[in-house]
């Protein structure tokens, strides 16, 4: 594999000699492969964590799938960027660089925002990725069919376990209630899009996630019903991270997850 | 010259029918429905295969393995190519990977038809009663489910429908 040796040669600088409309697809690209590996990320931690064997198993099975899609769009990004890899993306990109929506960089919290968070990213990219596989870009299109199929697993897991905890005992239910109040801030930014995501909606090759906010509302408006959980009320909502402005918690992720090739650079085992 | 090509077809095959996967060892690659082509040409022989999880690690191995077993025979020049349209699915697998399955004690997936709709449960391989219970939808690799039987009791794993 072939590692760059100066990142900002190969990544940065090369921004300025592509036509814009690629550049909207690069940064596009990103923005689904950071935001999948960052939530493989985090869904990791768990790993050997678990409240019980099954759903640790569980969990760690849905950050493989996650980091499997981020592969995929990773490899698909590389080939549209000059002297990029696979892995100079992921490893050697700084927070700025990085373009994951802010649910995804959020700490695990109790096993309750864990499967919360999941259930409402899971959601959101069904129904993302749903227009997605009609998109005029051929390899976005396989990408997002192919996850389709694994994202209906993800929705049926983590839905189940929102409606346990939120229909079970007076402490899982008050822990649902917290990891509602948490987190919930993170999910406005879903549905407000980016200047490269108005770009390619217009063009066919990525969708617009404003149209799509009334059904998520609605999935997520059946399950908390199920679930006796209360829709929460307007707030403020947090921005920015599919500009890669981010809360403090992705730079401690990126230092733990790029410290190896960033200190051993092109290191293979 | 064309027959030529097909009886040089029909050896990779052969080849490639001893590439198993490395966690289901019963199952060839062809059983799993991932081999989806070969291409010849008097210079290369192109490997046309699917993943089945975006995930799943054995798909390196299995990569691997295909490019070792053809170069042992002789066959140096190998591109192996990862196709990922159209989405591989359960239905791709072979029946007789099925049976194999059933009898390695791993339940076979049904048609995928039941992946969003109401499923049925799979039948024990063990004592073959269809009265069963989830566990867990995920299991020891990205392509099973834990199940149990209620009648012999033995937990035992399922290959999703996908």
């Amino acid at each position: 594999m072939k590692t760059p040796n100066n990142e900002k040669n190969s990544i940065s600088s090369q921004a300025s000699k592509v036509p814009l409309s690629e550049e909207f697809r690069e940064a596009y690209t990103l923005h689904l492969a950071d935001t999948t590996l960052i939530l493989a990320q985090r869904n990791s931690e768990w790993c050997a964590h678990g409240p019980i064997l099954e759903q640790d198993i569980a969990i760690t099975n849905i950050s493989l799938d996650l980091l499997g899609q981020s592969r995929n769009f990773y490899q698909y990004a590389a080939s549209l960027i000059n002297n990029a890899t696979e892995d100079s993306l992921a490893y050697l990109r700084t927070e700025r660089e990085f373009k994951n929506l802010l649910l995804t960089e959020l700490p695990n919290g109790d096993w309750a925002q864990t499967v919360l968070r999941q259930f409402l990213f899971s959601v959101y990219q069904s129904l993302v990725y749903e227009q997605l596989q009609k998109s005029s870009d051929e390899q976005l299109a396989a990408i997002a069919q192919k996850s389709l199929k694994e994202i209906t697993y993800h929705i049926k897991w983590s839905s189940e376990w929102v409606i346990r905890l939120g229909d079970g005992t007076t402490e899982s239910n008050a822990r649902m209630k917290k990891a509602i109040e948490a987190i919930w801030e993170y999910t406005g930014e879903l549905f407000i899009p980016s200047g490269y995501e108005i770009e390619l909606a217009a063009t066919g090759i990525g969708t617009d996630p404003a149209l799509l906010k009334q059904s998520w509302l609605q999935k997520v408006r059946e399950v908390f019903d199920e679930a006796t959980l209360a829709m929460p009320s307007d707030r403020f909502m947090q921005t920015g991270g599919k500009q890669g402005t981010h809360t403090e918690h992705l730079g401690y992720i990126l230092a733990e997850m790029q410290s190896l090739q960033r200190t051993y650079p092109g290191a293979a085992w | 010259m064309q027959a030529l090509l097909n009886s040089k077809e029909q050896k990779i095959r052969q080849i490639l029918e001893t590439v198993c996967d490395p966690e289901i060892p019963v199952l060839t690659i062809s059983d799993l429905g991932i081999l989806r082509d070969i291409k010849i040409n008097d210079e290369e022989i192109e490997v046309i295969i699917t993943p089945t999880y975006s995930g799943c690690p054995a798909m390196d191995a299995i990569t691997m393995d295909i490019r070792m077993k053809l170069i042992e025979h002789g066959y140096k020049n190998v591109r192996i190519t990862s196709l990922l349209s159209p989405a591989w699915t359960t239905d791709w697998m072979s029946e007789a990977g099925k049976q194999k399955l059933e009898v390695y004690g791993i339940a076979p997936p049904k048609l995928s038809g039941h992946l969003n709709g109401q499923t049925t449960l799979p039948a024990c391989p063990q004592c073959h009663s269809n009265n069963t219970k989830l566990l867990s939808q995920f299991g020891s690799t990205a392509c099973k489910a834990l199940y149990q039987c209620n009648d012999c009791k033995e937990p035992f794993d399922h290959f999703k429908c996908h």
